[in-house]
């Protein structure tokens, strides 16, 4: 405490002890320029601060619901559950982080998966749960994506996928790199079938989950300033012994290196997106 | 210490070492100690065959990085004739640590596509020890589609600690070009087999392992991440990697148990290094069987099955 704090009166300092008399959650700070924020226009600003237009990290369920039209999401493939059939173990058991991530995110694994509409356009949404242990792709993730593609294949309707992951999920080991070769097999029937598949790299997608299923978009799109790339920045680091180039392996990086379409404002994603598939399947949307 | 056998092998670094000096001493008297000879060198065997029966997944993934195990052009020269290497992806590079080119498998026309690693230190480096950059799978991309478009079985074989993790390899589009391999392969027309003859490094590997058939060496490892990798971001010390790598289950008998692997090939005692010809030989037995089989199938019937066997993948309940 320095000189001018003890100075104050007490009801007025605002350092240290007083931390814990704002309530939990009414609050929210942005991680980029430090504003700090009422959490209700937060969240009605779909995470965007006001401030800096820093996008957010947000969870997948509220990623698809205020991403769909109201009230037509329906879940595909929740009945698929993770098994820890190697019996991993590393400083915990894999069973536990299972368990943990389940009871922390409230969600039975890391990719969620919906059909709906946006715009009143039929569709498939798909989006990653990064707080679900890194938004790792183990075989749920895996599956359920093909469910997704699956679903679209039988109805005839596009497919969205929200990414946001550290990668392949390690503690699945072998099989969660053949997940990278799954998600892309069903995709080639897809684009087999003419039925449009749209990537939205969120931050941050990297690893196999960007080695595979979301690099492979008829379209890649990402949002601003998302971290995005096959190897994580630490390792190129300390492979190339030097420091990387400011705002490397962002969004407006690939877009300049010619990675990716576009880069679109979360505010506008529902709006981009159903002009664009409009445009993708010779449709209207309202 | 010899440099050419690995931390756990010293006891039989030492005997080999023993029977090298009597050999010497044997030239230049007139004792006869070719009995004493035979008796270490059917000890040294035994030796070999006890601790090679036992070995750890640390030290198997050891052997499939030793110095001197074959790499991918030493088994070319010895199962293809032929060979013509094609260079480059058409637009920005010939990534060297990955080869490819048309050759003949028992005269029969067929693409070969493999990671190169390099022996001496100027090659090392210039094979950039294995890891391709997005030009490597791209210009593997070339190939692929033009086996395809001649009818062309193709060969591949794994050799990488994993893709370069570069500025260069982001700027180009790693991801998408690994991408875009799996994507490729998944549905390409012809046969493809894939072997992995030492090491199989995460999405690095994966990038020309899509197949209707996978083989191991049966000292050669295949995992989503390096022992090391796992261990510093798991149990934060890269130290672990000896528990990392018996976690991961990496070794061929392990996931050739998980139906991960269709099989094994066998490898000489005390691994590929000790006699390339027997390898090569029996390398190239087992492909023959393999591509024969494949060929028995009818292109849709074999397109369907890889696609069959890519959607199974993976263990959950539901």
């Amino acid at each position: 405490m320095n000189w001018f704090t003890k100075l104050l009166p007490s009801r007025i300092r605002t350092e240290g002890g007083s931390k814990k008399s704002v309530p939990e959650g009414l609050w929210a700070k942005c991680t980029c320029c430090g504003a700090v924020l009422y959490r209700a226009e937060l969240e009605r600003n779909d995470d965007v601060c006001p401030k800096c237009d820093h996008h957010m990290r947000i969870g997948a369920r509220r990623r698809l619901e205020s991403f769909l039209d109201e009230d037509t999401g329906i879940e595909i493939g929740s009945e698929l559950k993770p098994v820890d059939a190697l019996k991993f173990r590393d400083l915990k058991k894999y069973k536990d982080r299972i368990t943990q991530a389940q009871k922390t995110t409230n969600e039975s694994d890391a990719l969620i998966v919906m059909h709906g509409e946006v715009k009143g356009l039929p569709l498939v949404v798909a989006a990653f749960e990064f707080r679900f242990m890194g938004g790792s792709m183990g075989s749920v993730v895996g599956e359920r994506f093909v469910r997704a593609v699956n679903f679209c294949l039988q109805h005839n309707i596009p497919l969205v996928c929200f990414s946001a992951s550290g990668g392949a999920r390690m503690q699945e080991a072998l099989f969660s790199l053949m997940q990278m070769a799954k998600t892309s097999a069903a995709l080639t029937k897809l684009s087999q079938r003419g039925i449009p598949f749209i990537s939205v790299m969120t931050d941050p997608t990297m690893g196999g989950v960007s080695a595979s299923l979301a690099m492979l978009g008829d379209l890649n799109l990402a949002e601003p300033n998302a971290l995005i790339g096959f190897a994580g920045p630490r390792v190129i680091e300390q492979t190339v012994r030097e420091t990387l180039p400011e705002g490397f392996q962002r969004s407006e990086f690939l877009l300049e290196h010619g990675a990716i379409d576009m880069i679109v404002d979360r505010r506008d994603m529902r709006d981009k997106i159903a002009r664009i598939l409009s445009i993708m399947t010779h449709k209207t949307a309202h | 210490m010899n440099l050419n056998f690995l931390d756990f092998e010293q006891p039989i670094a030492e005997l080999e070492a023993k029977i090298e000096e009597l050999r010497f001493v044997g030239s230049d008297t007139e004792v006869n100690i070719s009995d004493e000879i035979s008796r270490l060198q059917a000890k040294s065997r035994d030796l070999t065959e006890s601790i090679f029966s036992g070995l750890k997944s640390a030290q198997i993934s050891q052997l499939a990085r030793h110095p001197q195990r074959p790499y991918f052009l030493d088994y070319v020269s010895r199962i293809f004739t032929d060979f013509e290497e094609l260079h480059g992806d058409r637009a920005f590079a010939d990534d060297k640590a990955i080869v490819g080119g048309l050759a003949r498998f028992e005269d029969k026309p067929v693409m070969v596509i493999g990671q190169q690693k390099g022996r001496d230190t100027k090659e090392k480096v210039q094979r950039n020890f294995g890891m391709p950059r997005p030009e490597g799978y791209r210009k593997a991309l070339r190939l692929l589609e033009m086996a395809e478009r001649f009818k062309l079985p193709v060969f591949t074989f794994i050799d990488t600690p994993g893709a370069y993790p570069g500025v260069g390899a982001e700027e180009r589009g790693q991801s998408e070009a690994i991408a875009r391999n799996l994507f490729v392969m998944s549905k390409l027309k012809t046969p493809i087999i894939s072997t992995v003859i030492g090491e199989g490094g995460s999405g690095g590997a994966l990038a020309i392992g899509v197949c209707d058939r996978l083989l191991m060496l049966q000292y050669s490892t295949y995992s989503v991440i390096s022992p090391e990798g796992c261990a510093s971001i798991l149990w934060k010390s890269a130290e672990k990697a000896a528990d990392a790598a018996e976690a991961m289950g990496l070794t061929a008998p392990r996931l050739k148990e998980l139906g991960l692997v269709d099989r094994i090939v066998a490898e000489p005692l005390g691994g590929a290094h000790r006699d390339v010809e027997v390898m090569a030989d029996s390398l190239k037995l087992t492909l023959h069987e393999t591509l024969e089989t494949l060929e028995a199938l009818p292109l849709d019937k074999l397109l369907e099955q890889r696609y069959q066997r890519l959607m199974s993948y993976g263990n959950f309940t539901e």
